[in-house]
């Protein structure tokens, strides 16, 4: 073995993609990322396969009235299915974001990754990618795929009945629906970005209690705004950053009180002229440089 | 080129300095064995050499500044570091494989053949292997890596006396060459003694002592005297001196060894020994 060794001065050089497997490892210890969704997705399948039982009647019904309610009980749960997989996707990339930059210091494994020719930057951003790329991406591919699920039984289900399914179809625009989604995706990751960065940035500063330290000084602002001015507009602020998105993005009441299909529904530029965004994406940089100052200094716990 | 050169290397931790003012070199090809007692600095040396801690003073490490160039010196570095430190949620093939798409020098058949020599299953995860096991495959996936400068921090620390002796065989025997550079801390003087061309001593925070080990053998002398020549032995100036079973134990620093052959039994000292007799009259642990 050594003598192989000395015999081959050259250093075999072998092509690296450090992105992708620090992005694959995230997913390696993190299975929940695509366990959540997954699950939500069956129990609501499972869930939509017990209620297929009156879609014959449904459709009937909506053939004959055609009214928008009747229409609107017909999309209903494919917009639900999209909406609950990707608030799992949600709330699975908040946690995650809370323990990214800590659990690697809590069980030394920081130093077995900094063994590796792989800079700060990258690790950081190969972790900023999991809610802001795979999340998204996965939960988009996810509800998809349950959306055509659903389909695909309500049609056996419909054929079996003896009623024709095409008028299921004229009223679930699912290609509409994926459009929308994606828009409906982008402008959360988009709007959320500051939301990740603030608990990414915890993650990396605190030794522990990162919940606490994530929402307490929010806590502690609002209580105090409260009692020395009487006023709220900190809850106001934290509200429009969790559900202005929305407001922003579509160009309907919000909440919105029945699916959003249309296109003519959506808002981009409004979007993209609102401050709200911009201010944070800027919190959403400023966040991100300064984890990757703290990931360089920072050593285990 | 020096592998590792620093000059008035200094670290403080708030009021405590744990490098006060290090100067280093250690040349391309040498085992350097890094000794001192608890808090002595040694750690916080490796880390500054390995880019995980800032320093001031200046420190090259083959020819990089490690605290701004990190993620490219380990091209070049691997490191064992003192604790258990691979991810205990990994799978051993997670791991082979994660090295392999990060690490432009890792060759995945080298470790897989290290590991072929082990009871490590390819499917375990890392919380299910023995503490030896872990060192074993951490030691598999180093390595099979062509890396110029391997630094081992205790790498051995609370394994068992065969493991440990398997794991300096194979450093040896299997990863050792004249391109490459091994700098290591251990409190298991003896074990690697053998193993070592460079010993340094640190303590406070400062070199107190550095010797290859050709001039090890040739300046220091340990003689355990007759009673007879006591007097006359001391009177030649020994650095140190021990009792064992009432017989005294003198050590020399450059004397001439046939004269000391004639009062008693002559020895090379051992890197224990001479650390005994350094470190003996100083104080120990962190400077203040």
């Amino acid at each position: 073995m050594s003598e192989s060794l000395s015999t081959v001065p050259e250093y075999r050089v072998a092509p690296t993609r450090p992105m992708y497997w620090s992005i694959r490892r995230e997913v390696w210890e993190n299975r929940s990322i695509y366990i959540a969704p997954l699950i939500v997705a069956a129990v609501f399948l499972f869930g939509f396969l017990i209620s297929t039982i009156g879609l014959p009647q449904r459709v009937r019904a909506a053939e004959t009235l055609a009214s928008p309610a009747k229409r609107m009980a017909l999309v209903m749960p494919y917009s639900m299915a999209a909406s609950m997989i990707l608030l799992t996707g949600f709330i699975v990339g908040m946690f995650y974001c809370l323990d990214a930059l800590n659990s690697e210091r809590r069980d030394r494994s920081i130093l077995f990754w900094k063994s590796m020719p792989v800079s700060d930057r990258q690790t950081v951003l190969s972790k900023v990618a999991i809610p802001v790329l795979v999340l998204p991406l996965l939960t988009f591919s996810i509800a998809l795929v349950t959306q055509f699920i659903m389909l695909l039984l309500s049609t056996a289900v419909l054929i079996v009945n003896g009623v024709n399914p095409v008028t299921l179809w004229r009223h679930v625009p699912l290609l509409s629906m994926m459009v929308v989604m994606f828009y409906g995706l982008t402008v959360h990751v988009l709007w959320y970005a500051p939301i990740h960065g603030w608990l990414l940035l915890i993650s990396a500063w605190a030794k522990r209690a990162m919940f606490l330290w994530a929402v307490l000084p929010f806590l502690a602002a609002f209580a105090l705004e409260r009692i020395v001015f009487g006023t709220s507009r900190g809850v106001a602020f934290l509200k429009y950053r969790f559900l202005g998105g929305m407001t922003e993005a579509f160009a309907v009441e919000v909440p919105a009180k029945a699916p959003i299909t249309r296109f003519s529904e959506i808002d981009p530029l409004r979007f993209l002229g609102a401050p709200g965004l911009w201010l944070g994406l800027i919190f959403a940089a400023a966040c991100l440089v300064a984890i990757v100052r703290l990931r360089r200094n920072r050593e285990p716990i | 080129m020096f592998c590792i050169e620093a000059r008035g290397l200094r670290k403080a931790y708030g009021s405590s300095v744990a490098l006060d003012g290090v100067d280093l070199r250690v040349e391309e090809g040498r085992i350097l064995g890094l000794i001192g007692p608890n808090g002595a600095g040694k750690t916080t040396a490796l880390n500054a050499i390995l880019g995980l801690t800032p320093y001031q003073g200046e420190l090259r490490v083959l020819g990089r500044d490690p605290w701004t160039e990190r993620d490219d010196l380990m091209n070049d570095v691997s490191f064992i570091s003192d604790v258990a430190v691979l991810p205990r949620w990994m799978r051993v093939s997670q791991a082979l494989d994660y090295v392999g798409g990060v690490h432009p020098r890792f060759d995945r058949a080298k470790a897989e053949g290290f590991l072929a020599k082990t009871n490590i299953k390819r499917t375990s995860k890392v919380r299910e292997l023995s503490k030896g096991m872990v060192t074993q495959l951490h030691l598999a996936l180093v390595m099979a890596i062509d890396a110029k400068l391997l630094v081992l921090d205790e790498p051995t620390l609370g394994l068992d006396l065969l493991v440990r002796k398997q794991f300096y065989d194979s450093l040896l025997n299997d990863y050792f060459d004249r391109n490459r550079t091994i700098v290591v801390t251990t409190h298991q003087v003896e074990e690697i003694q053998d193993v070592l061309t460079d010993v340094m001593f640190i303590n406070g925070g400062r070199i107190v002592f550095e010797c290859s080990m050709e001039n090890l053998e040739t300046r220091y002398t340990e003689v355990m005297v007759n009673p007879e020549h006591v007097a006359a032995a001391k009177a030649l100036r020994p650095i140190h001196e021990r009792q064992v079973f009432g017989r005294s134990i003198l050590l020399f620093d450059g004397a001439d060894r046939q004269q000391l052959a004639a009062m008693g039994d002559v020895r090379t000292p051992s890197i224990a020994d001479l650390f005994v007799a350094i470190m003996g009259g100083q104080p120990q642990g962190a400077a203040r």
